[in-house]
């Protein structure tokens, strides 16, 4: 349960390795959580660094829950198992994801189905399995990291960013359909990140930290905002790109 | 039956539940027949601050639509009074049968003109009596008279299987103390029977006096010999003044005014002043409005003793005259911290004054007072010792540090929190205030063997593990 200043009893991340992810826990601590859950495909990654939570909150419990992020069915498992172990879910953040940077498309269609397969396909499983979890519960917060890339998929991007478009946009109904359940769902959109998942990538321009997103998120997570873009030049400027004349996208874009 | 969001008076932790507005037991029995995993709770008038009366996904029951229902359905064991109706009050003995149901002030309305009075209030008339037992309440004649729950002669509660039992401290006394002060987690209580204390005027004859900080509050306010001749006694506290002025304060005392129990003496006419608007903005109650508003309170009252003579309304409810004062903290709600620490421990008082004091916080309710000896109930808050409680704005900064820190300074000296009030608290500095919880985990799991008694307060603090 929430507390009256509003802080979580209890945070679960999907993707414990995920530096963004760490990042925005790491903002939302503060005396009075009392667990913390990592689910992530690699627990013992995931389990290297605990101390950097607890040196914020010194009695702060926390599980490692070990999971699949790709295979859909197995999601309303993976949270059983969460609320078996700590009760009630307040705020769940999902940020795993894979880019597919070695996925070339036209000779590898395993790889492909692999992005769309945990970006999309049990993404919505797992927001789904939790949107249920929390509704029984009448109280919840969904965090789901999207990517700008999704706002407007550009080539050489283009699974990685339509399967960040389809889960956005998923999410962004879910958070409709559970209106007036006590149960809501904030999308964020960070524009480019330097984290290990992008260090093959060129930098985009306006790029952040993830300290940074982590920051803006927590902030979203703690108040109503159902969109957050990080940096916040991101919105004004995706609005703009959004509506460019396609050949003009086209070649801003590559 | 619809789903409602709910929150208490210091509207914060708004979560929601299913509401059923009951009007009979049959009806609270049929819901506890279909109630799922997530347990069910009465509720009351809704003035416990943090998330007692609450229960988010599951059920949540009212009874305050079942007027007369609720103890005229069976012969009942105190043959004397009678049953049937709402409130019953014996003229002789001052014994009252009422049921839990009934507001203070409706129970104020008949009994203070027939020359009884309630033998324990809290700061607000809006309160039901169940509240009132779950809760085990206090008030400012704690030190004389102890709690709420001290006074009650029996109770009969509805339990989680749908059987009804009569408690009193005499034959079923851990049953009967596990509900008093048990936050409604060991059954919905359906009536009691309260010892009511006899008044000959509704006036009470008021001390007050000015004192230049909490120090100096606590010598006078700790000499018993004299702060035991006023039945009742607190001081409101400027948490906002510092240096030599640090915990000033307006301390107030009094007694029942003697007299002649006329009709005009005993004339009861309370009522509501002023309202405070739906929508305030979050930045009225700034450090610097509330300072000066503080600093008002504190001039204005006299600088040495001075008698004078307040009716039950301004002297035990000033607040109720102002209608939903609790808004005044705006949106973001407000948490009303209240602890308790032994009597040698009042160094411990002081600071918790200075670190509020020195992080701003703006608060203009700050109440002090001495507690008399604990009662039998494992759960009851007070124990013998200093109480302090204080409004802060839910949304101020660093406030979550602040009190985690208090948090520790009180619970290491033997001190604890109100679970009525309470609203942060970890369930760890919960255990460590109340060592006899797992007696009453105990006692709980026998009135309640599936656990069908859950709130949003218990979820959160892991009551009935």
């Amino acid at each position: 349960m929430k507390n009256g200043m509003g802080i979580p009893g209890t945070i679960v991340l999907f993707g414990g390795t995920s530096e963004i992810g760490r990042e925005t826990v790491l903002s939302l601590l503060a005396p009075g959580v009392e667990n913390l859950v990592l689910v992530s495909r690699d627990v013992e990654a995931a389990s290297q660094k605990d101390e950097d939570f607890l040196a914020l909150v010194q009695n702060l419990n926390i599980f490692h829950i070990t999971f699949d992020g790709a295979d859909a069915i197995s999601m309303p498992e993976v949270v059983a198992e969460i609320v078996a172990e700590v009760g009630d879910i307040d705020i769940a953040i999902i940020a795993h994801a894979i880019l597919g940077e070695d996925v070339d498309g036209y000779d590898n269609p395993n790889g492909v189905s692999q992005v769309i397969n945990l970006n999309m396909t049990a993404t919505v499983t797992l927001l789904y399995a939790l949107a249920s979890q929390m509704r029984t519960q009448g109280h919840g917060r969904i965090a789901l990291f999207s990517s700008v890339a999704g706002e407007r998929v550009r080539k050489g991007n283009a699974v990685y960013g339509s399967s960040k478009a389809g889960v956005d946009s998923f999410a962004l109904a879910l958070d409709h359909d559970l209106d007036g359940t006590g149960v809501s769902v904030v999308v964020i959109r960070p524009g480019f990140v330097p984290t290990k998942m992008t260090r093959n990538m060129e930098p985009a321009p306006f790029a952040t930290t993830a300290n940074a997103v982590g920051v803006d998120s927590a902030k979203a997570i703690m108040g109503k905002a159902k969109i957050v873009w990080s940096p916040k030049i991101m919105r004004p400027l995706f609005i703009i790109l959004r509506h460019l004349p396609t050949q003009l996208w086209r070649r801003v874009s590559s | 039956m619809s789903t409602q969001r709910f929150a208490g008076w210091g509207q914060v932790m708004w979560s929601h539940g299913r509401l059923h507005e009951v009007d009979s037991v049959d009806e609270i029995r049929n819901i506890l027949s279909s109630t799922g995993s997530r347990g069910a709770i009465a509720r009351g008038m809704g003035r416990s601050y943090g998330d007692a009366a609450q229960n988010s996904g599951g059920d949540v029951i009212s009874l305050l639509e079942a007027n007369g229902a609720l103890s005229g359905f069976d012969t009942t064991s105190d043959a004397d009074i009678q049953s049937g109706e709402s409130i019953s009050l014996d003229t002789d003995t001052g014994r009252v049968m009422v049921e839990a149901n009934v507001v203070l002030e409706d129970l104020l309305r008949i009994c203070i003109p027939l020359g009884w009075f309630v033998p324990v209030t809290p700061g607000t008339r809006f309160v039901s009596i169940g509240g009132a037992i779950a809760a085990d309440i206090h008030g400012k004649n704690h030190h004389c008279d102890g709690s709420f729950g001290s006074h009650i002669l029996s109770m009969r509660v509805l339990l989680s299987t749908g059987d009804i039992v009569d408690l009193d401290p005499q034959n079923n006394s851990t049953w009967f103390w596990a509900t008093i002060g048990g936050m409604g987690l060991t059954g919905i209580i359906l009536r009691a029977v309260i010892q009511l204390i006899p008044i000959s005027s509704h006036n009470i004859d008021v001390t007050t006096q000015r004192v230049s900080n909490v120090e100096e509050l606590m010598n006078i306010m700790g000499d018993q010999s004299s702060d035991d001749t006023y039945r009742y006694s607190v001081a409101w506290v400027d948490i906002m003044a510092s240096g030599d002025h640090l915990g000033r304060g307006v301390l107030t005392r009094g007694n029942h005014a003697q007299g002649e129990p006329t009709r005009d003496a005993l004339l009861y006419e309370p009522n509501v002043r002023l309202t405070i608007p739906k929508y305030i903005p979050n930045s009225v109650l700034s450090s610097i409005s509330v300072k000066a508003f503080n600093s008002l309170w504190y001039k204005k009252a006299p600088k040495t003793e001075q008698q004078s003579a307040e009716s039950i309304s301004s002297f035990f409810h000033p607040l109720d005259g102002v209608k939903n004062w609790n808004r005044v903290y705006g949106s973001r709600g407000f948490i009303q911290y209240q602890v308790v620490v032994p009597l040698v421990q009042r160094d411990v008082i002081t600071d918790i004054v200075k670190r509020f004091n020195a992080s701003g916080v703006p608060s203009f309710l700050a109440v002090l007072k001495r507690m008399g000896p604990s009662n039998e109930a494992p759960l009851s808050f007070p124990i013998e010792g200093w109480t302090l409680t204080v409004d802060v704005p839910a949304n101020h900064n660093g406030l979550a540090l602040l009190l985690s820190t208090l948090d520790e300074l009180v619970v290491s000296v033997g001190g604890r929190h109100y679970l009525a009030k309470d609203a942060h608290v970890s369930p760890n500095s919960f255990e460590r205030g109340y060592p006899r919880l797992n007696e009453w985990r105990g006692v709980a799991r026998e009135m309640d063997p599936n656990g069908v008694w859950i709130s949003d307060l218990s979820r959160r603090l892991n009551l009935r593990k």
